[in-house]
C-alpha cells in the first residue's frame, strides 16, 4: 500500500506538520477570542461595555482568564468516580478539536512545483490529484456523535444531582438533534454525489452554486442543519443542560480549574466546527471574491456572529418543547425534504 | 490513500497532549486547600441527601433506542444519496418504500405518545 | 511500517477488550468497549473500507454505546459488579478457548486464499468505497435492504412496547 503517492516523504511530512500546527493554533486562538467577542457583543447588545480592563479595550481578557484558571484549585468531589471524572473533560475536548481535520479551509496552493491542498487530512501527488478522506462528512458526523460521552461521563461521575440531570438532558438532546442534522445533510449528498469535502466545495463555485441556493429544499435543509447543530452543541436557545436558573451549571457543576476550562473550550471549538461545516456544506466553502482562505474565515466568523446574536436575542426553550421540536418538527420535515429534493431533482434535471 | 489519514493521527496526538498537559500542569501549579466540606457535591449549601447516581426516567432510555433505529435509517440513506443520480427513478422508489415503512413506525411512536415529555 | 502500525492498533484493541471483561466498574467497561470500536474502525480504514469505519463509529460507538451507557446508569448496576463466581470464569474461559480453536481451524483449513471477490484496492480508489457498497446494496441486495426496514419497524414497536407502562 502506498501511503502518500509519489511525493517525497519530507515534503509530505513538512506540509502535514505545518498544516496541523497552523490550524490547531488558529482554532485555539479563535476559541479564546470567541469567548471575548461573545462577552463584548452581548455586552453591546445589552447596552453594557463588556470586558474592558485587561489590555486595550479588554483584548487580553481571554489570556488573563486562561492564566487565572490554571492557578485555580482543582477539586475532585469525594464521592465522584475519579477516573471518569478526570477523563470526561478530555473526552469532550478531543473530538471537538479533531473534527475540523477534514474541512478544506482554502483552495490548493502551488509551491515549488508541488500542490498542497489547504485541508489537514489531504495531500496531492505530483500530477496534482488531490486525495482526501472520501468519507469526509461521515468523519465529522462520527466525531460529533462522540461529543455526547464527555457530557454523559461528566454528569454521571460527579455524583451530584444537578450534574446528573444536566448530563442526561444534554445527552438526550444531543442524540435527538444529531438525528435531524444527519438527515438534513442527506440532501447535500444527493446534489454533490460525493462524501468528500473537496468534491463538495469544488461543486459550489459562484454564488448560485452554493448548495443553500440550489433549490428550495436545500435552503430549508441548510437552515434546519444549522439550528440542529446549535442544539447539538448545546448553544442558546438550546442550552438546557447548563440552564443556570434550574441546574446551577448542569453537567459541569462540580468542575473547577482547567477541567472546567476544557468543557468551555470544547463548547467554543464545537461552535467553530459547526460554523465551518455549515460554511463548507451549504455556503460555498472557500469560494468567494477574496483570496480563498479569507473567504472561508469570513464566512465562519459571520456564522459565529450569528450564533452570538442568537444567544443575545432568544430566551431558552423548555425541555419538553425542545424534545418536541427535535422529534416532532425537525425529524418529519427532514424526511419530507429528502423525498421532496429527490422528486425536484428528477423533475428539474 | 492512507496518507490522508495520517494527519488525523497527528492532530489527535496533539489534542490529547494539549488536554493532558493542561490537566497535569494546572493540578501541579493550582493551590490545594481541600476540606471535607469542599469535597461534597454542590447542593445549594445544604447537606447532600443520598447518592446522585440514582435510577432515572425510562424516557431517556426510550429516546436512546429510537435514536439507534433512526440512526441506522440515516446510515442507509448516505450511500443512497451518494448514488442518487446514478440510480435514477428506480432509486427513489426503492428508498420511498424503505422510508414509507419506517414512517409508519414513526407515526406509531407518535400516536403511542413515546415522544411526549410530560 | 504498516505491519508495525497494525500491531500497535491490534494490541490496543486486545488490551481494551480484555479491560471490558476485567473492569469492576461497568462504566469503565463501556469506555473500554468504545476504545475497542475505535481500534476496529482504524483497522477498517487500513483495509481500505472507510465507510465501514465511519459507520462503526457512528452506529456502534455513537449510538449503541450511548444506549448501553444509559442502561448502566439507569439500572445503577455499580454495586452488583462485584459478584463474579469462579463458575462463570471457568465457563467463559472454556467457551473463549473453543471459539479460538474454531477460528484457527477455519483459518487454516478453509479455502480463504482461493476465493476472491471482484473488489480490489484499485477499484476502491477509483469508484469509492461508499459508492461500491451503495451499488451492491441497491441493486444486488435490494430485497434484504427492504426487509431491513421491516426489521427496523419491528424494533421501533418493540422499543415502545418495552418502555411504555400502558399502551
Amino acid at each position: 500500500m502506498d501511503i502518500f503517492g509519489d511525493i517525497p516523504w519530507y515534503i509530505y511530512f513538512a506540509a502535514m506538520i505545518l498544516k496541523v500546527l497552523v490550524a490547531f493554533v488558529f482554532v485555539l486562538l479563535t476559541v479564546a477570542y470567541a469567548t471575548y467577542a461573545e462577552r463584548k457583543l452581548i455586552g453591546f447588545m445589552q447596552v453594557r461595555i463588556g470586558p474592558n480592563r485587561t489590555g486595550p479595550i479588554g483584548l487580553l481578557q481571554p489570556i488573563a482568564d486562561g492564566i487565572k484558571l490554571f492557578f485555580k484549585e482543582e477539586i475532585i468531589p469525594a464521592q465522584a468516580s475519579k477516573f471518569a471524572f478526570v477523563l470526561a473533560p478530555l473526552v469532550a475536548l478531543v473530538p471537538a478539536f479533531i473534527s475540523f481535520a477534514v474541512i478544506p479551509f482554502g483552495d490548493s496552493i502551488q509551491i515549488a512545483g508541488y500542490k498542497f491542498p489547504l485541508q489537514i487530512a489531504a495531500y496531492a501527488d505530483k500530477a496534482g490529484t488531490v486525495y482526501d478522506l472520501n468519507i469526509g462528512v461521515l468523519y465529522i458526523l462520527a466525531m460529533a456523535s462522540l461529543g455526547v460521552y464527555g457530557i454523559v461521563l461528566a454528569g454521571w461521575s460527579s455524583n451530584s444531582k444537578y450534574s446528573l440531570l444536566g448530563g442526561l438532558r444534554a445527552s438526550a438532546q444531543m442524540i435527538s438533534y444529531e438525528l435531524a442534522a444527519g438527515l438534513a445533510i442527506v440532501c447535500v449528498f444527493m446534489v454533490s454525489q460525493s462524501l468528500s469535502l473537496q468534491a463538495i466545495v469544488a461543486d459550489q463555485s459562484g454564488l448560485f452554486g452554493w448548495y443553500i441556493f440550489r433549490n428550495p429544499f436545500l435552503f430549508v435543509a441548510g437552515i434546519i442543519f444549522f439550528i440542529c447543530s446549535l442544539a447539538e452543541i448545546n448553544r442558546t436557545p438550546f442550552d438546557l443542560p447548563e440552564a443556570e436558573t434550574e441546574l446551577v451549571s448542569g453537567f459541569c457543576t462540580e468542575y473547577s480549574s482547567m477541567k472546567y476550562a476544557m468543557f468551555f473550550m470544547a463548547e467554543y471549538a464545537n461552535m467553530v466546527t459547526v460554523c465551518a461545516v455549515m460554511t463548507t456544506l451549504f455556503l460555498g466553502g472557500w469560494h468567494g471574491p477574496l483570496p480563498s482562505v479569507l473567504n472561508f474565515i469570513a464566512k465562519v466568523y459571520v456564522l459565529m456572529f450569528v450564533c452570538m446574536w442568537i444567544r443575545a436575542t432568544y430566551p431558552r426553550y423548555r425541555y419538553d418543547q425542545l424534545m418536541k421540536l427535535g422529534w416532532k418538527v425537525f425529524l418529519p420535515i427532514t424526511l419530507f425534504l429528502i423525498m421532496g429534493n429527490a422528486i425536484w431533482m428528477t423533475l428539474f434535471k | 490513500m492512507a496518507g490522508a489519514y495520517l494527519p488525523i493521527i497527528l492532530l489527535l496526538a496533539i489534542a490529547v497532549c494539549f488536554g493532558l498537559g493542561s490537566l497535569v500542569f494546572s493540578s501541579l501549579i493550582g493551590q490545594k486547600k481541600l476540606s471535607a466540606v469542599k469535597l461534597q457535591p454542590y447542593e445549594c449549601g445544604c447537606e447532600p441527601v443520598g447518592s446522585a447516581q440514582e435510577r432515572f426516567s425510562i424516557k431517556f432510555y426510550l429516546i436512546a433506542m429510537l435514536f439507534i433505529l433512526f440512526d441506522i435509517e440515516c446510515v442507509f440513506l448516505y450511500p443512497w444519496a451518494v448514488l442518487f443520480k446514478r440510480l435514477g427513478v428506480f432509486g427513489i422508489m426503492e428508498m420511498g418504500a424503505f422510508m414509507l415503512i419506517l414512517f409508519v413506525g414513526y407515526i406509531y411512536i407518535w400516536k403511542k405518545g413515546a415522544l411526549e415529555w410530560e | 511500517m504498516e505491519t508495525l502500525f497494525f500491531l500497535i492498533v491490534a494490541a490496543i484493541a486486545v488490551i481494551c477488550s480484555l479491560m471490558v471483561v476485567t473492569n469492576k466498574n461497568p462504566i469503565n467497561s463501556a469506555l473500554s468497549l468504545i476504545m475497542t470500536f475505535f481500534c476496529l474502525a482504524t483497522l477498517y480504514v487500513m483495509l481500505e473500507a472507510p465507510f465501514m469505519a465511519a459507520i462503526q463509529v457512528i452506529v456502534y460507538a455513537g449510538a449503541i454505546m450511548v444506549l448501553i451507557v444509559f442502561v448502566i446508569m439507569l439500572l445503577n448496576i455499580k454495586s452488583e459488579a462485584g459478584r463474579r463466581t469462579s463458575h462463570a470464569l471457568f465457563m467463559g474461559i472454556s467457551v473463549g478457548l473453543l471459539l479460538l480453536v474454531q477460528t484457527w481451524y477455519l483459518l487454516v483449513k478453509s479455502s480463504l486464499s482461493s476465493v476472491r471477490g471482484t473488489v480490489d484496492s484499485a477499484m476502491i480508489s477509483k469508484v469509492g468505497h461508499t459508492e461500491l457498497i451503495g451499488k451492491s446494496l441497491f441493486t444486488d441486495f435490494l430485497l434484504p435492504f427492504e426487509i431491513t426496514s421491516i426489521l427496523l419497524l419491528v424494533a421501533i414497536v418493540g422499543a415502545v412496547v418495552l418502555s411504555k407502562k400502558k399502551l
